[in-house]
């Protein structure tokens, strides 16, 4: 089961660059929440501050409480402890060119120690039937390599991979933007089922794809959150004279 | 000629000034037309230049083949000789009733302890390399602060610059010494029991003083070409493995080595290509005895140094080809050696982990 996030007064920096200002916000569990905005509004920059990926860039500093369950990750945890229970998905697909599919999909576990080879197999086809992706590859699982699937598939397998460690969060950054049409759709049926399990927030340029797939929206630009409402009401009679003119499409 | 509007367009501006820039520009085209007609088409210089680079070019297949052709005309004599046997051959020394392999008093000739001098010098200096290289190719990709990084990389680039007969100096008075008075004998000690590290060399040179000074001389080779593939490992990989839960260590092994490892296993034979053939250094702390031995701590001579020794005070002309036959032998190892390892780290950064940037 997913659990919810709790943001508060959440700031980023990039060097001197202000990139998130004083976001609060609250995520429910095992809902879809969409981050919507401009390019360079501070929306991946947020999802990233939400597995302290932020900070591994050596220039970046935060500030404020972020709760993912009961637990605050910037006071009460390690970096990796919380990019374990939170999963993430980037906008390129980046599986390990050099493992096999099973191994992309075992990458987590096996990172961990985990070396039980018959919980493993059963783990690894889960994940891949859990990403849809399972009757694509079973054939070649251990002889091809990540890399040398298709693009939208590359992008299911690093979805299987990040469910393979059973998060509680999954993090979603544009996962559909390097992709075709039916590769995109087949992601968003995806969300569509795995919200049921997981807590999953998908940063997203598209506004139709918000619209299908998450209850919550949330509009950022330039580094504020300027509206965070369920999804019908932000795309059908938003608060917020900028949310309006952005999803009306008079700028972004 | 109906065509000609000239008239038509100057009436629409005022008269003079047209008439001015009008008459300049007509003159002063006419000036850069005549010149450039002037300069007809310039096939032939142009057929010239071609022929030039393309000369330039064949020029090193000349060279190469020059020396090949040079080197096998000049050891036909060991060559007929010795066979095949030149390479794995030894006799008994009538005189002290030892195994012998090279013996130019009494013209017996065989390559056998030089490919093993090199061969063991070689593969030592590997070992005491390839860690601390990859070591320092690491911490310069990602842990050095990005203002030490530059400096850095640049000093382990200069030890590269240093000339081998200067490294040879520093062994002899630095290392050697401390090999003879701290290291070896401890090494004896400790390790005995192995039969690698013998007692019976008081001078401190041999195999190990020859493979550190060769690890130090290969060390930057190696990891700038490690840096270089690693750097070639896009972000995403490393960013795919943190996400995953990973420490540090973690993300370098499997976002970074893995990905890399083509490319370093590449920078490691490149290393070795360039150890093989060092001579300076080598020559001047292996002790220069044609003998083998298990003991590290023993006299040596690799292919380089004993042609760096003998060639000049060679007489007979059956010293001269065994020579020349070393030369070539070291020759077509080290061309092989080191257009693999180009090989490789040609296709690591050219491509491999690169398809999925």
């Amino acid at each position: 089961m997913g659990v919810g996030i709790e943001v508060k007064n959440l700031n980023a920096w990039y060097g001197s660059n202000h990139t998130l200002q004083d976001i609060s916000l609250h995520i429910p569990a095992n809902h879809a929440t969409a981050l919507i905005g401009p390019s360079g509004c501070g929306k991946s920059t947020f999802v990233r501050c939400l597995n302290r990926m932020h900070e591994t860039n050596p220039i970046a500093r935060v500030t404020g409480t972020v709760r993912i369950g009961d637990r605050d990750i910037y006071e009460e945890a390690k970096p990796v402890e919380i990019r374990r229970r939170v999963g993430m998905v980037f906008q390129r697909p980046n599986p390990f060119p050099t493992m096999s599919i099973y191994d992309n999909v075992a990458a987590g576990l096996k990172l961990n120690g985990y070396s039980n080879r018959r919980a493993l197999d059963e783990i690894v086809e889960r994940s891949l039937r859990n990403s849809a992706l399972w009757d694509e590859v079973k054939d070649d699982l251990k002889k091809k390599s990540g890399a040398s699937l298709s693009g939208g598939q590359q992008q299911r397998l690093c979805i299987a991979r990040a469910l393979a460690v059973d998060p509680e969060v999954l993090l979603m950054d544009e996962p559909a933007s390097a992709l075709d049409p039916v590769s995109t759709s087949k992601i968003e049926d995806l969300i569509f089922q795995l919200k049921e399990q997981y807590t999953i927030v998908i940063v997203t340029h598209n506004m139709q794809q918000a619209a299908r797939v998450a209850e919550n929206t949330g509009f950022f630009l330039n580094g504020r959150l300027v509206e965070f409402e369920a999804t019908h009401k932000i795309f059908t009679n938003p608060s917020d004279k900028r949310t309006e003119d952005y999803i009306t499409g008079r700028f972004g | 000629m109906p065509e000609i509007r000239i008239p038509e367009i100057s009436a629409h501006r005022p008269k003079a000034a047209t008439h001015d820039r009008g008459a300049a520009e007509t003159s002063l085209q006419s000036d850069v037309r005549r010149f450039l007609l002037s300069r007809g088409n310039s096939a032939w210089t142009d057929r010239g230049f071609h022929g030039l680079m393309v000369l330039c070019a064949l020029s090193i297949f000349g060279i190469v083949g020059l020396i090949v052709w040079q080197l096998i005309q000049r050891s036909q004599l060991s060559w007929h000789t010795f066979g095949f046997s030149f390479f794995f051959h030894s006799f008994m020394d009538p005189v002290t009733h030892t195994l012998s392999f090279w013996d130019p008093v009494n013209s017996q000739f065989s390559a056998l302890p030089f490919l093993y001098g090199t061969l063991v010098s070689s593969f030592l200096a590997l070992a005491i390399a390839v860690p601390l290289a990859v070591g320092v190719a690491i911490f310069l990709t990602e842990m050095c602060p990005r203002r030490l990084r530059a400096p850095l990389a640049f000093l382990t680039e200069l030890l590269a610059a240093i000339p081998s007969v200067i490294y040879g100096l520093w062994a002899m008075f630095i290392l050697v010494p401390l090999l003879r008075q701290y290291v070896n004998p401890r090494l004896v000690d400790w390790f005995g029991w192995t039969g690698l590290f013998n007692n019976d060399n008081p001078t401190g040179l041999g195999f190990l003083a020859a493979g550190i000074i060769l690890a130090i001389m290969i060390l930057p080779i190696i990891s700038s070409l490690t840096r270089e593939v690693m750097l070639a490992v896009p972000q995403s990989q490393r960013e795919a493995v943190l996400a995953l839960g990973a420490t540090r260590w973690e993300m370098i092994r499997m976002g970074v080595l893995r990905n890399a490892r083509i490319g370093i296993v590449g920078g490691i034979i490149l290393g070795l290509g360039r150890a093989l053939g060092e001579t300076m250094a080598v020559t001047m702390v292996i002790g220069n005895s044609p003998e083998i031995h298990r003991s590290l701590l023993s006299n040596g001579a690799s292919m380089s140094s004993v042609i760096a020794n003998e060639f000049t005070e060679a007489v007979s002309d059956m010293h001269v080809s065994a020579l020349i036959e070393i030369g070539l032998a070291l020759f077509f190892v080290t061309i092989i050696v080191n257009a693999f390892a180009q090989l490789l780290v040609w296709a690591v950064t050219r491509g491999t982990p690169a398809q999925t940037r």
